[in-house]
């Protein structure tokens, strides 16, 4: 079929083409196309049977006057900040020590990993046993075995939030600690080498060699990782029960758009949340690799 | 050879056309139709039988029961009927049948064969829900209804009989507080009842404890929110005071309420009929039913219950197969089969009053229940029980005075019904 008088290149690049072509087609139509649908859908007043009405901004207007998208918005920002902040903290702390730990190394590292690979649910399912009174709850059970007052917990407004984030933090360094000891084995032993030579305390080499070198690292988790906090459903829903409780104080965007689209049929309304989230997303996104990416 | 293809794809053609018609004859002969439910093993095999048994007594008719996991029921139909795919015959949960409607996804009930009159003579009168317009657009097989739960062991170790459980809402404090136990530092080891707003609970104040107290949860036209009074707020009070003073109680404990009871570590609890199954199979729980306890004499129940109703799409014999087989699952035969096979409480007052299933032990409380139970006309039932877990938990959490959080609940649940009859 193809023309014996193609150059060798151009064949080439038409069977790259071909094979790619699938994914193309597969990524228009279950990814792109719905995509573009749901910018469409926000415009619209649709209860996912019947007809999509126009109603122009009115979902957005709705969101923006509605408290209760204030109170998410503002619980999506903790999970990000308070996620990030800890488990980079973490997950660095345990991958700068844990690289220069030679023995049981691998199984150091296995160990951390096992949370990522577990299924969210069942953990969410585990720690919120953890998180129960007495008699059945393993926290509370540890804390009235040294003599300290029950704590709520997943029923308190104020700890909810932190009690949720805990084994999302907990499953997600074991990918960070991973990608941090590549980024450290990546530098090049001689700039260490050099700055024992030259008498570099270890406070010095660590802020001065390791944490610039570890740039591109850094950026590719924060990147990622906000990314991963700021979608947060799946511990959410689970430990709470698919309620974002108590009283909203737990609940994310993303279970809000849930609640809207599948338990409200409010489909146009639901668009218009991930229109939102997709621009919150974006512009997080651009600016933390504008901030962090500058080339020194 | 031109004349020979010709004739060919003549009697190719001519053959092609017999075999439709025929098709269509045996079609014309045998008439299938697809009956919708959600997937629960017992109420799939009660239908399989159902299914047989009606395809014996009506040979031209077929049924193909179709599955489909509860959490995606909804959606799947919502977008099958309106296409004209999917079921003729459909299971739905009563509430939702104000939005099935409004999508047009049912056709009412074929007059002839379903007579208002002798509906409302045979079933209880909660039914009347399925009535728009002055016609019926489905009927149930079965109803559920709530009733109190005890443990008999640990009401036995608090020093109560355990065979005479608590009547009045009173003698329900005083017999969990007696069953309630703590440790030293006040923590709760066992509840004397079980607090727990995403299982029956909200029911139970919505439609018991606040007609109890005197109020009425909503208008008759079903558009207005009348909680907002002396008897609301006495009704979540008493509710919420369960926890905060008389302290025989915690939500969470063990995780939730069901938990709690089939552990041993609950002596009360109020749940439905549809409990009954799992908690016979629970090893090593000895329990009892009783009707809700009564105040000032006043004894109210909630009562629920999934309907079947006819889709557009049955049209023709497709829609007189629908009906006569609508006709059978609702029939006395099988509301019996449904009560043995899944545990659910007949629809029809006769059936339900036969002594074997009224004079039951476990079976007569929900029975007797039935008689004075209201089934809430819900716009979005999950969004109506956040607002009642919110109102109790801004109570219990947040300390608000509870006049408050009721005037809250209300404005929110009017937002509601409002949106819903605005549309």
């Amino acid at each position: 079929m193809v023309p014996a008088r193609l150059s060798l290149s151009a064949r080439r690049a038409l069977w790259a083409w071909a094979f790619l072509a699938v994914p193309i087609v597969f990524y228009v139509t279950i990814r792109l196309y719905p995509a573009v649908d749901a910018f469409v859908m926000s415009f619209t007043n649709w209860n996912i049977v019947g007809t999509r009405a126009f109603n122009g901004l009115d979902n957005y207007l709705r969101l923006f006057g509605d408290p209760r998208f204030w109170t998410v918005l503002r619980n999506t920002f903790v999970y990000l900040g308070a996620g990030l902040v800890v488990s980079m903290g973490l997950a660095f702390a345990v991958a700068y020590h844990l690289d220069k730990v030679r023995f049981g190394h691998g199984f150091l590292r296995a160990l951390y990993f096992v949370p990522h690979i577990t299924t969210a649910v069942a953990m969410a399912w585990v720690w919120r046993w953890f998180y129960q009174p007495v008699p059945v709850g393993l926290f509370n059970d540890l804390l009235v075995a040294v003599g300290l007052p029950q704590q709520p917990f997943l029923r308190s407004t104020g700890q909810a939030l932190f009690a949720i984030l805990a084994p999302a933090v907990w499953a997600g360094i074991g990918f960070q600690i991973v990608i941090f000891l590549a980024g450290l084995k990546a530098i090049p032993a001689h700039y260490y080498e050099a700055a024992a030579l030259d008498g570099a305390g270890p406070w010095r080499v660590l802020f001065e060699i390791t944490l610039p070198l570890l740039r591109p690292t850094v950026v590719f988790l924060t990147v990622t990782s906000s990314i991963a906090y700021l979608r947060i459903f799946d511990y959410v829903y689970a430990m709470t029960l698919g309620t974002g409780g108590p009283l909203d104080s737990t609940k994310p965007i993303v279970l809000m758009i849930f609640e809207t689209a599948f338990k409200n049929f409010e489909m146009g309304y639901a668009a218009a949340q991930t229109v939102v989230l997709f621009l919150i997303l974006l512009a997080i996104s651009l600016l933390q690799l504008r901030l962090m990416d500058r080339r020194p | 050879m031109k004349r020979f293809t010709r004739r060919a794809v003549g009697s190719a053609l001519a053959a092609i056309c017999a075999m439709g018609l025929w098709s269509g004859a045996a079609r014309a002969q045998a008439v299938e139709i697809e009956y919708w439910q959600y997937t629960f093993p017992q109420r799939v095999q009660a239908m399989d039988e159902l299914i047989k048994r009606f395809e014996a007594a009506n040979p031209g008719i077929k049924v193909k029961q179709v599955t489909v996991p509860y959490d995606d029921f909804r959606v799947k139909i919502a977008a099958a009927v309106p296409a004209g795919q999917g079921p003729d015959v459909v299971q739905l949960f009563y509430g939702w049948l104000q939005d099935y409607l409004k999508a047009k996804m049912l056709q009412p009930l074929p007059a002839e064969m379903f007579n208002a009159a002798d509906i409302e003579k045979e079933f209880f009168p909660s039914v009347k829900q399925m009535k728009v317009g002055g016609q019926y657009y489905a009927l149930p097989t079965s109803v559920r209804s709530l009733a109190l739960f005890w443990n008999k062991k640990l009401v036995k170790e608090a020093g109560l009989d355990p065979e005479k459980p608590p009547q009045t809402l009173d003698e329900l404090v005083a017999a969990a507080e007696r069953a309630t136990k703590r440790d030293a530092s006040g923590n709760l080891l066992q509840a004397g009842i079980t607090i727990d707003m995403l299982g029956q609970d909200h029911h139970w104040i919505r439609e018991v404890l606040i007609r109890q107290m005197g109020g009425k949860p909503y208008s008759p036209d079903n558009r207005k929110v009348t909680y907002n009074d002396a008897a609301g707020i006495k009704a979540v009070a008493w509710y919420t005071d369960l926890v905060a003073r008389h302290k025989v109680g915690e939500a969470g404990f063990m995780t939730d309420g069901v938990t709690a009871f089939r552990s041993n570590r609950a002596a009360f609890t109020i749940d439905g009929s549809f409990r009954l199954a799992a908690l016979d199979n629970q090893k090593g729980l000895d329990y009892a039913v009783a009707e809700l306890p009564a105040q000032d004499g006043k004894r109210f129940n909630f009562t629920s219950y999934w309907v079947n109703g006819i889709t557009p799409k049955a049209t023709g014999a497709k829609r007189e197969a629908a009906a006569k087989f609508l006709k059978f699952i609702t029939s006395p035969e099988a509301q019996e089969l449904w009560l043995e096979k899944v545990g659910e409480l007949p629809a029809a007052v006769a059936v339900a009053n036969k002594p074997a299933i009224a004079g039951h032990a476990k079976y007569g409380p929900f029975v007797r229940g039935l008689a004075n139970a209201e089934a809430t006309f819900f716009v979005n039932e999950s969004a109506q029980r956040k607002v009642f877990t919110d109102m109790v938990d801004a109570v219990l959490i947040k300390k608000q005075p509870v006049a408050e959080a009721v005037a809250t609940a209300a404005a929110e649940e009017q937002k509601l019904i409002d949106g819903f009859f605005g549309n």
